[in-house]
């Protein structure tokens, strides 16, 4: 019993610890962030390691579950003769949830986990430390262009997965089904609203790209500087940037959509 | 340095080193793994803070200075790493250039003269468009010596420039680092725990062992030294002042079981 609380007050207190290190880690990559926008050759370089290289996925991801809710949305609707908003519930769908939350998961485990593995082996070769000793500042050069890379590509990822979805509702609803075309596109444009269901998915998905990023680099930048060290931190990363984004779903949800 | 004290968690590292290093010239810092000699780069390099003690670089106090102060003091130290440290994404020719593009507003052009300058020197000009997994051990040493000097440094601290090199890489490294100092007059700090080519290029040394300097002097004093820690580093004998076992409880008790 002595042993198990004890090993609980540990393991709160590195947990505490931690979260303090990630705090200052956040602050000093934020102070550094307004110069990396100036060097903006570095961001569009992480720009396109961390988006262009997860485009695949996303677009195939994003084609699979958009065929997937047209399947499901038809034949709950085709029950109650409302098959003509297939159009409109895939669109929501997307805007309001999967497309956010899929492609920051989706983020999570590609680029995510690829920013940590390469930052903690930047660590563990001692490139960072040599950057010190040559007077450049490694949050400067190498994690503040990561992190504004991967806030911006989080929102265009789920732009495109949510618009791969929409087509992949389409597919499937209309071409496959039945479902008359204009229908769907219409009732998505009578239903969508710009604010209230885009402008909030967009909102999301900036939260989730600056959570995921985060986690990425600090797991990273605070890995042991050994081989299990980085296997460890980028498994860390996985789990809790995906566990942040579920988590930050529901708050978000909660506070945009309705009452706690 | 004076009467330097650290210490990694309750391993004491160092127990009070004062060392001076005489400008101009190279200065072998010997002793085994492990004792703390790379540590003492790091102090004057301001990377870690002693718990006590000074160090004063070119009339500067390191400990205790602010971060600008401290990255403009970097910019007048070369270093070369142990494992060379070399930025694995960047090519040979941008490696050099690195610090030069990073902590100046040099033209392209005369930063093209200046890298080709220092590769020039190592050997190494034709094969700058090189990446560094395309370079062998003995390469990958020199590259990091070309980027180590390429501002131009007061001074260039070497941590184990011998290690892992074939005896041709290591002749040519010994060649370079002597050359070097006595080409652009920097003054040069060598830790290694190579007694011979240690030996070979230090215009004086330092033997550091169990947290303290046990031996000062040229190469040709320490050699005759009558202090038997000395004496058994220099001579490279396995057993003496520094044990060839690592405490342990009686050998023939743990045997018979007599120790839990």
């Amino acid at each position: 019993m002595t042993y198990t609380v004890c090993a609980i007050g540990a393991w709160t207190i590195l947990l505490v610890i931690r979260l303090g290190r990630a705090g200052v880690f956040l602050y000093t990559t934020v102070l550094s962030v307004v110069p990396s926008i100036r060097r903006f050759s570095l961001v569009v370089q992480q720009l396109y390691a961390v988006g262009v290289l997860t485009l695949l996925i996303i677009l195939v991801a994003g084609l699979f579950v958009g065929m997937v809710l047209g399947l499901q949305g038809y034949y709950t609707l085709v029950d109650f003769g409302a098959e003509s908003s297939l159009g409109l519930a895939v669109a929501l769908t997307l805007t309001r949830e999967l497309g956010p939350v899929l492609s920051a998961l989706l983020f999570a485990g590609r680029a995510g986990s690829a920013l940590t593995a390469e930052i903690g082996l930047m660590k563990t070769t001692e490139q960072l430390a040599a950057m010190e000793m040559m007077a450049v500042d490694p949050i400067s050069r190498v994690i503040a262009p990561r992190f504004v890379a991967g806030i911006m590509a989080v929102p265009l990822l789920a732009a495109m997965f949510t618009a791969i979805g929409v087509l992949g509702g389409y597919v499937i609803g209309v071409g496959q089904l039945g479902v008359d075309g204009g229908v769907y596109w219409s009732a998505m444009r009578e239903g969508v609203d710009v604010y209230d269901d885009i402008l909030n998915g967009v909102i999301k998905s900036v939260v989730f790209g600056f959570v995921v990023t985060w986690i990425a680099v600090f797991e990273g930048y605070d890995a042991e500087p050994t081989s299990r060290g980085v296997s460890h931190a980028t498994t860390r990363t996985v789990v809790t940037a995906s566990l942040a984004v579920l988590g930050l779903d529901y708050m978000l949800t909660a506070l945009m959509f309705g009452e706690v | 340095m004076s009467d330097v004290h650290f210490s990694y968690g309750s391993r004491q590292v160092h127990k009070g080193v004062d060392m001076t290093i005489p400008r101009g010239r190279i200065t072998a810092i010997l002793g085994p793994s492990g004792c703390g000699k790379s540590t003492l780069l790091n102090f004057i390099g301001g990377r870690l803070t002693p718990d006590r003690g000074t160090i004063v670089f070119d009339g500067i106090t390191v400990p205790g200075l602010r971060r600008d102060a401290l990255y403009d003091l970097r910019k007048h130290i070369g270093m070369m790493f142990q494992s060379n440290a070399l930025l694995t994404d960047l090519s040979v020719f941008e490696n050099v250039a690195f610090p030069v593009r990073e902590n100046t507003n040099l033209p392209e052009t005369l930063i093209r003269h200046l890298v080709l300058l220092k590769l020039e020197m190592v050997g190494l000009r034709g094969a700058r468009q090189l990446m560094p997994v395309q370079l062998s051990g003995g390469m990958s040493r020199r590259v990091a010596l070309a980027r180590a000097i390429v501002m131009d440094p007061t001074i260039v601290m070497y941590d184990e420039p011998f290690t892992g090199l074939d005896p041709i890489s290591k002749g040519i490294v010994v060649k370079l680092i002597r050359e070097l100092n006595d080409a652009l007059d920097i003054t040069s700090i060598v830790v290694t725990h190579d007694v011979v080519e240690g030996c070979s290029i230090a215009d004086y040394a330092f033997v550091l062992s169990d947290g303290l300097i046990i031996g000062r002097g040229t190469p040709d004093e320490l050699m005759r030294s009558d202090r038997p820690d000395v004496r058994q580093f220099m001579a490279g004998l396995p057993d003496g002042p520094v044990p060839f076992h690592y405490p342990a409880d009686n050998y023939v008790d743990e045997l018979f079981g007599l120790i839990p």
